[in-house]
């Protein structure tokens, strides 16, 4: 199962109705996937120099303005945390690498959930100049809450509702997965070779937070664009090289991309007007969409790629 | 006519008003606000007339036996599913797994199909006015479909003894799928459909595909494999 929905706004004068528009998509494909829920939002890009952090931590008392404090002291550097529940936004002018070398060094302390203590590392779901990942196990609605998506602007979101299969329960294991700047995937299907994918990517280099299949080909994206493709050269590789029934929505910085695999059997369908263009894994979450009913409205092709807002 | 809106009484409201007849109650009805919701109008048993205002989602007229759907919109995967007899009329495009296993009855899709449309069919009579997707007529069973536009890869795979009638391009048949002679009694049946569903094909340039039996029939040079 699992549900996928994206929405992409032409009109900048909806912009601020964006999290509002979304919700009803989002909430009517939590029977497709009631595990988890997450989002990639695109909103307030950052200045030329600046990166932005999309944090995740177990502990819902994580000290996330201790954490900004001492990694602004550390690296010398600027940083704005904002927090939401779970979730944290950091935004800095240091270099990447030396964000994700901080972050993967620091010692957490101990967090005890019910009798059991965890120790987790901060982890990063996303990063670029625009994307904000939030995600989180149980339904649409609790994910909508913890995050206050409602009252939130942007010019595209994409979401997944997840019926887990081919790993575990857990916000790590929910989607979307972030697959480089300002890139991320989510995925309704299952892959048979993300075993040998994983592995052949590990030789490249490419580090793995889980063994879950849609991140291999977010992972997959990730070297792709890293070695120079272009997405549409990267969409059009992967499906020659990922095996397994598939519907993908890719968000970019820009806009979204929906691609299926040859033979199509996970649903998909896509709406069009002059304001906005939908995707969803069933037409009954656009369906609440204003307009939607007199809406241009299709099927995408098998092996097709279809591109919003990039290129 | 009797009114019923979805979007008040939901899918179990609609469908539970549809199966409540008895003799003499009303027999037209018209469901408002479908919202794509599935199961809409299914496991009707009784001579009804049903207009559907707007987009369905899956399997609408499912198991149908006796009434007449209308459908102004679109419908998602499986529409007329298991159709028993009857006839559902789509003004729109419809998802894939169009008619699959239906028994009887005729589907009209006057816009265009998807993948595997009337898969599995066991006696219905299908005409799309547009093109199908993929694999549509797999293991096709009996009856009848007739594709005005092009039919996509694996036509008829492993067929039995359904007809498919395609006017426009084939891009590839599937295993076992061959082209045959249209026979005067198959130009009837063409003739006949088109003029019942009201989409207006001439019957002479449609051409007629079927089973090599092949694929169904024990060979017995494969005798050692069972």
């Amino acid at each position: 199962m699992c549900g996928i929905v994206g929405l992409y706004l032409k009109k900048p004068e909806l912009q601020i109705q964006l999290g509002k528009l979304f919700k009803p998509m989002l909430f009517e494909m939590r029977s497709r996937g009631p595990d988890s829920a997450g989002v990639a939002l695109y909103r307030d890009q950052v200045k030329p120099g600046q990166t932005k952090f999309s944090l995740a931590h177990i502990d819902p008392n994580f000290l996330w303005k201790k954490l900004g404090n001492d990694l602004a002291a550390s690296l010398q550097c600027d940083v704005s945390i904002k927090v939401f529940g779970t979730h944290c936004i950091l935004i800095t002018n240091a270099q990447e690498d030396l964000i994700k070398k901080y972050l993967d060094a620091i010692k957490i302390e101990p967090y005890v959930a019910s009798n059991e203590i965890i120790y987790k590392k901060i982890s990063i779901v996303g990063s670029g100049k625009s994307i904000e990942i939030f995600k989180e196990t149980g339904s649409p609605k609790k994910v909508y809450e913890q995050f206050n998506l409602t009252q939130s602007s942007g010019t595209h979101i994409i979401g997944h509702t997840r019926m887990a299969t081919e790993s575990a329960v857990t916000t790590a294991g929910s989607h979307p997965f972030a697959t480089g700047e300002d890139l991320c995937l989510v995925h309704n299907g299952s892959l048979s070779n993300h075993n040998i994918i994983r592995r052949n990517l590990e030789r490249e280099g490419i580090i793995f937070q889980t063994e879950n299949d849609t991140e291999v080909a977010g992972a997959y994206l990730t070297w792709k664009l890293r070695s120079g493709y272009t997405l549409r050269e990267a969409l059009e590789d992967a499906i020659r090289d990922l095996d397994g029934f598939y519907t993908f929505c890719i968000g970019t910085k820009s806009g979204f991309a929906v691609v299926r695999d040859p033979i199509a059997c996970k649903h998909a369908v896509l709406a069009e007007t002059d304001k906005w263009v939908a995707m969803a894994t069933e037409f009954r979450a656009i369906a609440k969409l204003p307009g939607a009913e007199n809406a241009e409205i299709w099927e995408p092709e098998p092996s097709t790629i279809y591109i919003w807002g990039e290129e | 006519m009797a009114i019923l809106n979805l979007k008040k009484i939901g899918v179990s409201g609609v469908n539970s008003a549809l199966h409540k007849i008895v003799e003499n109650s009303e027999k037209d009805f018209e469901i408002r606000n479908p919202q794509g919701q599935h199961s809409i109008a299914c496991g009707i048993n009784a001579p009804l007339n049903v207009e559907i205002k707007g987009h369905v989602g899956f399997y609408c007229g499912g198991m149908n036996k006796y009434a007449k759907i209308l459908i102004h919109g679109h419908a998602g995967v499986g529409v007329g599913e298991n159709m028993m007899s009857g006839y559902i009329h789509v003004k729109g495009d419809t998802s894939e797994s169009a008619g699959a296993t239906a028994h009887g009855g005729f589907l009209v899709i006057e816009g265009n199909a998807s993948s595997r449309c009337g898969i599995s069919m066991k006696g219905v009579d299908i005409v799309v006015g547009g093109s199908v997707g993929h694999m549509s007529g797999f293991m096709a069973q009996s009856g009848n479909l007739v594709i005005c536009g092009d039919a996509k890869d694996a036509l008829g795979d492993s067929i039995y003894e359904a007809n498919i009638f395609v006017r426009g391009e084939v891009s590839e048949l599937g295993a076992d799928c061959i082209e045959k002679e249209v026979r005067p009694e198959h130009s009837a049946k063409i003739s006949k459909l088109l003029k019942s569903s009201g989409i207006n094909a001439n019957p002479t340039d449609f051409r007629r595909y079927g089973s090599a039996r092949q694929l169904y029939n024990f060979d017995v040079d494969n005798f050692e494999s069972y």
